[in-house]
């Protein structure tokens, strides 16, 4: 490219003021990166649940448990293929800060159901042979250095006591977006030692239907089934569920809009007047590359261009910067698992910079391009 | 052969006929250039002489084509450039004029051969055919050891030869010169002046300057005088000096 000295030695012509266009890029599409992250934290389980699978809960609240009775039931009603259940443990590991969730399973079901965690055959085999035995996704190995053999102990809130545990395997996501912070034992171990009001008590039920275009009214006929009894359910796609916890954190989506509607907007500001001034501090310059014989559209793409630059730069700085951070994984000890900047985060993002960057540059680049040469060599 | 009065032979480099420029300043109407004709063959060096706001630039941006005339025409080289397009008018000043300026206009963020390089950007040549035309630009201007030097670190006279170099490099058809001398001291005008006077001998160039300075006036072939938006002739010379 012949001319790319002249695009680049006129970037480097103020030094600080590009370093800082370049900078506020970068501090902008950081931001946009880290928002995307929190987002992707919390839409994680939209984004990965099953659309034939349905979650049934208690209808007065998702604390309050299901009887073990309504597994046949289930099985019974018209579309479900299969059932599992799971309870919600509630234990602390170590320090109340470690926090991941801990479910108590039914061995039997619950690996048919969730395919996407996968993990060697032979250590699901150990874990179902042992009754303490417990599977672990891989990031909490990470995080807590364990390995298949250790024993661990938990602290139940709920479920009182200190309850250990053998790690007897190790799930793996099959996807990036796949909740690998899930701690599973047996149902058995629990219904074994909790009180008597927990007996015959589970926390949900997961059930795989035959067709996901009936995903209404199989939930409709569950809980249909269940009306006018003590245990009422309430019946959600996998999808609708994720969306309600959600919802429970606020619009998190609108908050994030209306920030980064915010930041860009401040960002365009900022380009536009910078692209301006560079415009205007070399107007004679400008003007002499008409005069020699540089075309109206060359002066127009030669600005756009080092607006571009500055946007390219800038934006791939930032989102590299989020990038990193997110590399180091969830820094608030469990709370976003899912701390990750998916790569379409990031090439949106490159494409947003990109875009604050033409519309940035666009107005000096056509000024230039209208600049006549007489009058801009007469002005100065 | 210099000529005002409008019966040059067709043979003419430059041929300005009826050449009107009106400018609108508020309420009030200048008329800069009335009804000029002039001829300029190839290998003449032309100097316009007159007071401020005479119109002195006016003509040589109009002879450029960086400014429209009011009425007249301009045929440089058989092209009547009063009509063409904005794309075209480019196009051809790429081609066949070179500028040079008081203010030497050198862009401060490029070195000597850079600057001297960018007309040729706009060209097929081949880098190292760039390479070329450029170093034996700067050669005849004696900057040759200079290529890599930015503007701020050579002297006036010598951004100026630079400017020289960046207006020959392409090979345009004439060159113009607005106050070429305007900003240097005696020495280094009289350098600038002698490497003009030797483009017109020894490389043929046509040269039209604009200047105030009557010792850098002494020396083109043929001084002309703008008054109030006319052109007289003045004094001939046998030669550039």
């Amino acid at each position: 490219m012949k001319y790319r000295h002249l695009i680049f030695s006129n970037l480097f012509r103020k030094k600080i003021r590009t370093t800082l266009t370049v900078g506020s890029f970068a501090v902008a599409l950081f931001l946009f990166g880290l928002l995307a992250v929190v987002r992707g934290a919390f839409n994680q389980g939209l984004e990965v649940a099953g659309a034939d699978r349905l979650v049934i809960v208690n209808r007065v609240s998702i604390i309050q448990p299901l009887p073990i009775a309504y597994k046949e039931r289930l099985l019974q009603i018209g579309g479900v293929k299969a059932v599992t259940h799971a309870n919600w443990f509630g234990g602390v590991y170590q320090d109340e800060r470690n926090f991941f969730p801990q479910f108590a399973i039914d061995t039997e079901t619950y690996r048919a159901m969730f395919p996407e965690f996968a993990m060697p055959e032979d250590q699901w085999k150990a874990f179902v042979a042992d009754r303490e035995g417990a599977i672990v996704g891989d990031d909490l190995v990470k995080r807590f250095h364990w390995k298949v053999g250790d024993r661990v102990p938990i602290k139940g809130t709920i479920f009182p006591g200190t309850w250990e545990f053998n790690i007897r395997g190790i799930y793996h996501g099959t996807r990036q977006a796949d909740d690998t912070t899930q701690f599973w034992f047996h149902y058995k171990l629990l219904e074994e030692r909790q009180n008597q009001y927990w007996r015959g008590l589970v926390g949900w039920y997961t059930v795989r239907i035959d067709n996901p275009d009936h995903a209404v009214p199989v939930a409709k006929a569950i809980d249909e089934s269940f009306a006018n009894s003590p245990w009422e359910t309430k019946t959600d796609t996998e999808k609708a569920f994720a969306a309600s916890f959600v919802k429970q954190a606020g619009n998190i989506q609108f908050l994030m809009l209306s920030i980064g509607g915010v930041v860009f907007f401040t960002l365009l500001l900022v380009t536009g007047n910078t692209m301006a001034i560079a415009v205007r501090d070399r107007v004679r310059e400008l003007a002499i590359l008409k005069a020699v014989g540089y075309s109206d559209r060359f002066v127009l793409a030669l600005v756009l261009g080092e607006s571009l630059i500055l946007a390219l730069v800038g934006g791939g700085v930032g989102i590299l910067l989020a990038k990193l951070l997110t590399l180091g994984g969830d820094p608030t000890r469990g709370l976003l698992p899912f701390f990750y900047l998916p790569t379409s985060a990031a090439i949106a993002g490159i494409g947003l910079a990109l875009a604050v960057g033409v519309l940035g540059g666009i107005l000096p680049a056509f000024s230039a391009m209208r600049l006549r040469v007489v009058d801009a060599l007469r002005r100065v | 052969m210099v000529r005002v009065d409008g019966r040059g032979d067709g043979a003419s480099l430059v041929r300005v006929r009826g050449l009107d420029k009106k400018y609108q300043r508020g309420s009030e109407e200048i008329h800069v250039l009335q009804g000029l004709n002039l001829d300029v063959d190839a290998g003449d060096f032309v100097a316009f002489m007159g007071p401020s706001g005479s119109g002195k630039t006016t003509l040589l941006n109009l002879l450029g084509g960086i400014d429209l005339p009011t009425a007249g025409s301009i045929t440089v080289a058989g092209d009547e450039i009063t009509h063409m397009s904005a794309g075209k008018l480019t196009a051809w000043r790429a081609r066949h004029v070179g500028f040079i300026f008081q203010m030497y206009n050198l862009i401060p963020v490029l070195t000597a051969f850079q600057n001297v390089e960018l007309p040729l950007l706009l060209t097929k040549l081949s880098k190292a055919e760039r390479r070329k035309h450029v170093e034996t630009a700067l050669g005849v201007v004696g900057l040759g050891d200079r290529m890599d030097h930015f503007p701020r670190q050579l002297s006036g006279g010598q951004e100026q030869r630079v400017g020289i170099a960046r207006a020959i490099v392409a090979d345009p058809t004439f060159l113009l010169c607005d106050e070429p001398t305007g900003d240097l001291d005696r020495k280094s005008a009289d350098e600038v002046m002698d490497l003009l006077g030797r483009l017109v001998r020894e490389h043929g160039k046509t040269v039209l300057l604009v200047t105030h300075d009557p010792v850098a006036a002494e020396r083109a072939q043929v001084v002309l005088h703008l008054n109030k938006g006319v052109l007289e002739e003045g004094r001939k010379a046998e030669a550039a000096r």
